[in-house]
């Protein structure tokens, strides 16, 4: 990934995961809107808008989708707090990006659990 | 107050700061922590009422509150993301032209696509 000069560090990483993240969710906002949009014209255009978020395909990309927005919205949290003047030392910039790893994995799992228990996700 | 330190060519031009050089970072900033706010709320309440119940869906964004917080948050988000876009365009894309029209395209892709979001909550709130 990074060629041969650098080896592998979870900093640059997920550095470039916030970016490549925030680029998925730009394009997801269109979906947000399109989404949103069928939902309000009703009719045809809402059936349109269930059966591609119902149907597997549809599941998947939401699901990425989910795990794009809980990673970008920790690590931006970490992001405003480095902003705020805390956390530079290296050792909690390793502990705060493995929390944010954690918190993206749960928040996830949760996110869908409760979808899941909806009986309608 | 810096005006003794100007040449008097520069400022008859009326050249130097635009003023406006902090008004990225902080807007940037300033919708990240309403969409830090509103996201988990947003995120909650869809998972919760699920995608499949047309009317369910609409009677809980026909909500006033939730109007509301939907409409502050496709702003929050669109403005957001277009900041966030802005800076990949420049870092990534040197082509003059190239640069050019996507920079355009994105500020008109953003207004349809927060326009069209709002377009369509309002339209949920006075017709669920």
């Amino acid at each position: 990934m990074l060629g041969q000069t650098y080896r592998f560090q979870i900093t640059s990483a997920m550095s470039l995961l916030h970016r490549a993240s925030g680029v998925l969710l730009a394009f997801a906002a269109f979906g947000f809107s399109w989404w949103i949009m069928s939902i309000a014209l009703g009719g045809s255009y809402a059936e349109c808008a269930i059966a591609v978020t119902s149907s597997l395909a549809g599941k998947l990309v939401l699901f990425v989708i989910s795990l794009a927005l809980m990673y970008h919205l920790f690590n931006g949290i970490r992001h405003l707090a480095w902003d705020a003047g805390f956390g530079f030392k290296i050792p909690q910039v390793y502990a705060s990006g493995y929390t944010v790893l954690a918190l993206t994995v749960i928040a996830t799992i949760i996110i869908w659990l409760v979808a899941m228990s909806g009986g309608a996700a | 107050m810096s005006a003794k330190f100007r040449s008097p060519l520069h400022q008859a031009k009326g050249w130097g700061s635009a003023k406006s050089g902090t008004g990225h970072f902080w807007w940037q900033r300033v919708t990240a922590v309403i969409l830090a706010l509103l996201v988990p709320y947003i995120v909650f309440l869809l998972a919760c009422v699920g995608s499949a119940d047309v009317e369910a869906l609409r009677a809980t964004i026909a909500q006033p509150w939730n109007a509301i917080i939907f409409t502050i948050f496709a702003i929050a988000l669109f403005w957001h993301a277009k900041l966030g876009l802005q800076v990949v365009i420049e870092d990534y894309v040197h082509d003059r032209a190239m640069h050019l029209a996507l920079r355009i395209l994105l500020i008109l892709g953003s207004l349809v696509g927060v326009l069209s979001a709002i377009y369509a909550i309002a339209r949920i709130a006075m017709t669920a």
